[in-house]
């Protein structure tokens, strides 16, 4: 078992969903409730990592990311450091493509909340942001719980965005799943079985803890 | 209770689009006004009007001297700045909260230690004492109504405005509800505001009745006068007066208490009424309730007033009082539709096919000016 890819993977799933957690909320809010020219270009965007091949993916972050790129140089000018083969380029990568693993959950759950609530809310005096801290976000809290298990999960398995961006340097971008890779092509399969039992385990957890507490919270809600 | 020149609620909107709105009604503190109208026919979009949840392209709400909206001035208060009271057709309680954090919520300008008692008091007020931990989903239809009531009065609002509130209960709850806001009523010194689609419920109700078509007010006033002199052959033929007629003023005789009206070569005693000029067409109706049976053994005082003769139609019992419907001499256009009770009926033999003669009250006879042949396809 490789502990040092293990933990860079948990703190990797840890701050994607710190930092796409908000944001998540902010945009399948939008999405949910306001109409505007272009929507069905930023879901579509949005969806595209969902049927991208990750590599394809792997390879515009990277294009858009490296030294050579206007993106690439800013970076780099204000934090002094790449993006590319660095954790912070990681993380930006598994940013980007969880956007549909975060937003779509939440945007369900957004669109399922009756509209006269909103404005019963607003009759009864609640500001809006009250309105969406006392009424919305508990409402919609199963869908952003979806969104927290999706996430987290889904960064620990990725592969080939990983390895594109973030390549295999040890404590700064090689996961748990690189490092996986890495086992298997030199038959360590002790290693490898532990690894991949491990994923196949969490993940299971995950998704199962998700579907349990979604179903309590709907009954709940009647 | 101060009678303020500007107390009470008055609202006056205008606009073309999205739907066409021209309203103007007022209602004064502990007055219930209920707007009639068929569905689309915007009475919703005025409740949500005043509540500030929709906003109008051109008109004025104020509230026992406060405006809230005024868009010739640019002032449009938030809902949260408008002291209303709002009932939801379908209640919109907050699923994930108590049925006494459902009133609490409300409660956000009352210091935190005082909320929990006043919201125990208004579940107090409406009957639910003991329901204070049950979710929305835990409740009867008619409780959640009661906890919709209880939440739009939370804030203390200057007017309650109820839509629809008694549409999604079934008939004896409806009722229950019903006598509770007759009893609540008296305590309650604001204006309210009923949406409904349901006449009767508007006449059993209200104080004042406000019809509208399309978005705008045809008729107000209290409902006996509406349903016994509506105005105009549109808003009869809205609120169900089927005894409508065209007929011709011949003669005004005031120092009598008539006025002459022709009618298929017959002369009748209407009420008077100084609008119409003799050789007007107009036309008439005349309430159910004000057409009279002739006994067939002896007559009756009041025979005199303007008797009519037909054939049955149509008799309908229905339980204690029967629906005739008698075609006037004989004439297929011309059904008279009117109630009598049942024993009444059976007593002087009135079954389809047979002769009756009956009188039309003139003081139930209401003049209205000459129907277009267009609205009367417009409903």
């Amino acid at each position: 078992m490789d502990w040092i890819a293990l933990t860079l993977s948990l703190r990797l799933a840890a701050w994607t969903v710190v930092l796409l957690l908000p944001l998540g909320v902010l945009v399948a809010r939008l999405l949910a409730w306001r109409r505007f020219a272009g929507k069905g270009f930023v879901e579509a965007l949005i969806a595209l990592p969902l049927v991208l091949p990750p590599t394809v993916l792997g390879y515009y972050l990277l294009v858009t990311f490296g030294g050579s790129s206007p993106a690439g140089q800013a970076f780099q000018a204000v934090f002094g450091r790449s993006l590319v083969f660095t954790f912070e380029g990681l993380l930006l990568a598994s940013v980007i493509f969880n956007l549909p693993f975060a937003i779509q959950p939440i945007q369900r759950a957004f669109e399922s909340i009756q509209p006269d609530l909103r404005e019963a809310a607003w009759v009864s005096g609640l500001s809006r942001w009250e309105t969406f801290r006392r009424i919305e976000l508990p409402l919609a809290w199963p869908g952003v719980l979806s969104a927290l298990v999706l996430t987290f999960a889904h960064t620990l398995g990725e592969f080939g965005v990983v390895l594109m961006v973030g390549g295999s340097i040890p404590g700064e971008t090689r996961t748990i799943a690189i490092s996986l890779y890495d086992r298997v092509q030199a038959f360590d399969d002790r290693s490898a079985a532990t690894m991949s039992a491990f994923l196949l385990a969490f993940s299971f957890v995950g998704i199962g803890l998700v579907s349990h507490l979604t179903r309590r919270i709907g009954s709940r809600h009647g | 209770m101060d009678e303020a020149p500007n107390a009470g609620l008055r609202v006056r909107l205008a606009q073309e689009t999205p739907i066409a709105l021209d309203a103007e009604l007022t209602c004064e503190p502990g007055e219930m006004l209920a707007l009639v109208g068929p569905s689309g026919s915007g009475k919703s979009t005025i409740l949500r009007t005043i509540a500030g949840l929709v906003r109008p392209r051109d008109g004025a709400v104020s509230c026992n001297g406060e405006t809230w909206l005024d868009t010739a001035r640019g002032v449009d208060l938030p809902p949260q700045q408008r002291a209303v009271g709002l009932v939801f057709q379908h209640y919109a309680l907050f699923p994930h909260l108590t049925a006494l954090d459902n009133i609490t919520i409300s409660l956000g300008a009352l210091p935190k230690e005082e909320r929990r008692a006043r919201a125990q008091a208004l579940l107090a007020l409406v009957n639910l004492s003991g329901f204070e931990e049950r979710r929305p989903a835990e409740l009867s239809g008619g409780q959640q109504q009661r906890i919709a009531v209880a939440r739009a009065l939370a804030r203390n609002p200057r007017v309650l405005l109820m839509d629809e509130p008694f549409s999604a209960v079934d008939q004896v709850t409806r009722r229950k509800l019903q006598r509770e806001l007759v009893q609540m009523r008296r305590t309650l010194r604001i204006p309210l505001v009923l949406v409904t689609h349901d006449l009767e419920e508007a006449r059993m109700l209200a104080d004042q009745l406000s019809i509208l078509h399309r978005g705008q007010t045809l008729r107000r006033g209290p409902p006996t006068e509406v349903m016994s002199r509506p105005g105009s052959a549109l808003v009869a033929r809205m609120i169900g007066l089927t005894n409508l007629f065209d007929g011709v003023v011949r003669e005004q005789r005031p120092d009598q208490g008539y006025t002459m009206l022709e009618w298929r070569g017959r002369l009748l005693e209407a009420r008077y009424d100084p609008a119409f000029q003799p050789a007007t067409r107009v036309t008439w109706v005349i309430p159910a309730e004000t057409v009279i049976l002739h006994r067939r053994d002896r007559p009756s005082r009041g025979e005199r007033e303007n008797p009519v003769s037909g054939v049955v139609d149509e008799f309908v019992p229905l339980g204690e009082l029967a629906s005739v419907r008698v075609l006037v001499d004989g004439a297929d256009e011309l059904p008279l539709s009117f109630v009598v009770p049942t024993h009444v009926a059976r007593r002087n033999g009135v079954v389809a096919g047979v002769s009756v003669t009956v009188s039309l009250l003139a003081d139930g006879i209401h003049l209205m000016p000459a129907e277009a042949r267009d609205d009367r396809k417009a409903l």
